[in-house]
């Protein structure tokens, strides 16, 4: 049984990392939603009328689901590096470690303050969509089930990269050369149908490839990947690393060392 | 009961050094309990093991009779610190600090509103209550520090240098603060550099050097082996030669000036008895440093002789 004590802590981590990022929503909320209207403008509206149509649905219609997922993933993550690593810059992370609770839920507080950003900023950039296209969504329960699912991953993928981060440095390295690179060749803008066999085939070692497929088929209703797959390699994905994330915390990587 | 009781505590870094080398040390419930020792002791590796900040290499810490390895929430409970280093979130405002430490605590929201007003009010700091905590001037942080670290009402409070760098009005205000929640029944232990601040608040004292427990003591009983004390006399005029005192040593620091060292058991009356026959006017005493600083300096030159 979870005790009062432990809910209390958890709904205080997760309250103190919603004020945080509302408090500079011009550095949190906004951006997201400007660059994605800038995408829907210019691939969408300007160069997608020249491309036609993607497996049958209009460039636009293609697009808009994978640009929703890209702005949750960078949101869930640089919320968890962004925040945790500030804490642990400014020592206040020792406010929680001296405190009697558990490791799990200090994590799970954390990923809740990532999930709840990245799901603020993927329901803003689905209405700001809509100004471009009429999104009929096929399966609007997975669809939040995905913005969950999506949420946890990358605040948990935040929350590692927070744990090693020594510098301001290391916590942009990640985004910049291994996140955006995954985003981009996920399947945004293109279809892996498109690529040559070995393409298709390295794409799919790519774990933002299945979480854009799987919310591809919760908006249109069609996906490249089977849809148990899909499921199944996020759900491995979150255990992993939900597994190392805890494990860190509990040793004290780079607090208690 | 005692409320803290370390029994071969052995801290080694990564990088080889050792920081504890097996220290014991308790300290009883309610008392005020002062951990001296130079920059690089041990003092805060100590403490920092003790809140669960620091991984032990081995040895056991009990607080309150919990066991830090068997049962470290209840150790966590039993614990409030204030540590050396401003650790609080710079942009957050005063008031949500505090509430959001009763939290983490498991404290409900409607006490821990309660409890941050009241812990405010206690450090006077209430009507910066909505001020974002960078804001405030050194004391007031050393304050809202100590109102955190009071918010779940620790049984043993844990002060590591509470009033470095705050000027002196408010630093015999926050003494007479400690004494109360002292007197209260809060178990203290203070680390400090202000060896007036142990002498007048403590009642017994441990020093650590190199990272080994060299004295463990009660206050008067430490204060009692100091053998001599040092005064710095002002003369009404020059002095061909100093005169030669009985149990007194007098070294000249000006013209008027003079250091005398004095043996207990020759007493400050016979230096003046001395001077009075010699037909020297005394004009101005005061103590040339700190009794327990003297103390300090001499075991730790002691502890070094030893060593070598």
């Amino acid at each position: 049984m979870i005790r009062k004590e432990y809910l209390i802590a958890l709904q205080t981590i997760t309250y103190k990392e919603i004020r945080r990022f509302l408090r500079i929503w011009v550095q949190t909320l906004l951006p997201s939603i400007i660059t994605t209207t800038l995408y829907f403008l210019i691939f969408g509206t300007l160069i997608g009328s020249r491309i036609g149509q993607m497996k049958g649905y209009d460039y636009m219609e293609f697009i808009v689901p994978g640009l929703i997922l890209m702005a949750v993933i960078s949101n869930a993550y640089s919320n968890v590096v962004s925040s945790f690593y500030g804490s642990k810059f400014q020592h206040n992370i020792e406010e929680m470690i001296v405190a009697p609770m558990p490791g799990w839920v200090i994590l799970m507080g954390y990923i809740s303050g990532g999930v709840m950003r990245g799901l603020i900023v993927g329901v803003l950039v689905t209405l700001v969509s809509l100004f471009f296209t009429d999104l009929t969504i096929a399966h609007p329960f997975m669809m939040i089930m995905v913005f969950l699912l999506t949420g946890i991953l990358f605040s948990s993928a935040g929350f590692i990269n927070a744990v090693y981060a020594k510098s301001f440095d290391d916590i942009s390295i990640v985004p910049t050369f291994v996140l955006t690179p995954l985003i981009y060749l996920g399947g945004v803008f293109y279809s892996i149908d498109m690529l040559p066999t070995f393409w298709q085939n390295a794409s799919l070692l790519n774990p933002v490839l299945y979480m854009i497929d799987v919310f591809r088929y919760s908006v249109l209703g069609e996906s490249d990947i089977p849809l148990q797959y899909g499921l199944l390699v996020i759900g491995l994905f979150i255990i992993s690393l939900l597994v190392i994330s805890l494990r860190l915390l509990n040793k004290g990587v780079g607090i208690r060392d | 009961m005692k409320a803290l009781e370390i029994k071969q505590l052995v801290k080694r870094y990564r990088n080889g050094f050792v920081a504890l080398k097996g220290i014991d040390l308790d300290v009883q419930q309610g008392d005020f309990f002062a951990l001296l020792g130079a920059n690089g002791a041990g003092k805060s590796t100590t403490i920092g093991i003790v809140a669960s900040l620091v991984n032990k290499t081995s040895g056991s810490v009990h607080v309150f009779g919990h066991d830090l390895d068997k049962e470290p929430e209840e150790v966590k409970r039993c614990i409030g610190l204030v540590p050396q280093e401003f650790n609080f979130n710079q942009f957050e405002n005063v008031f949500d600090i505090v509430v959001s430490q009763a939290g983490y605590y498991g404290i409900p929201r409607k006490k821990a509103l309660e409890r941050a007003e009241i812990c405010l009010k206690q450090l006077e700091i209430w009507d910066k209550r909505n001020v974002a905590s960078r804001e405030l001037s050194g004391g007031m942080k050393r304050r809202l520090m100590i109102a955190r670290a009071l918010v779940h009402e620790p049984k043993l409070l844990i002060l590591d240098e509470p009033t470095a760098g705050v000027d002196i009005e408010i630093r015999r205000s926050m003494w007479a603060f400690f004494k109360k929640i002292n007197a209260a029944g809060t178990t203290i232990i203070l680390t400090t550099h202000y060896l007036e601040e142990a002498e007048s608040l403590c009642r017994h004292i441990a020093i650590i050097n190199k990272g080994e427990v060299i004295e463990n003591t009660d206050m008067k009983g430490l204060l009692a082996k100091s053998s001599e004390e040092i005064f710095v006399l002002n003369i009404d005029s020059s002095v061909g030669l100093i005169p030669v005192i009985p149990g007194c040593s007098i070294e000249a620091i000006d013209e008027t000036t003079w250091q005398v060292s004095v043996q207990k058991e020759a007493g400050i009356h016979a230096l003046f008895n001395e001077l009075a026959a010699l037909d020297i006017k005394v004009t101005g005493i005061r103590n040339e440093s700190n009794r327990l600083e003297q103390l300090f300096l001499k075991l730790l030159a002691q502890k070094e002789r030893n060593n070598d």
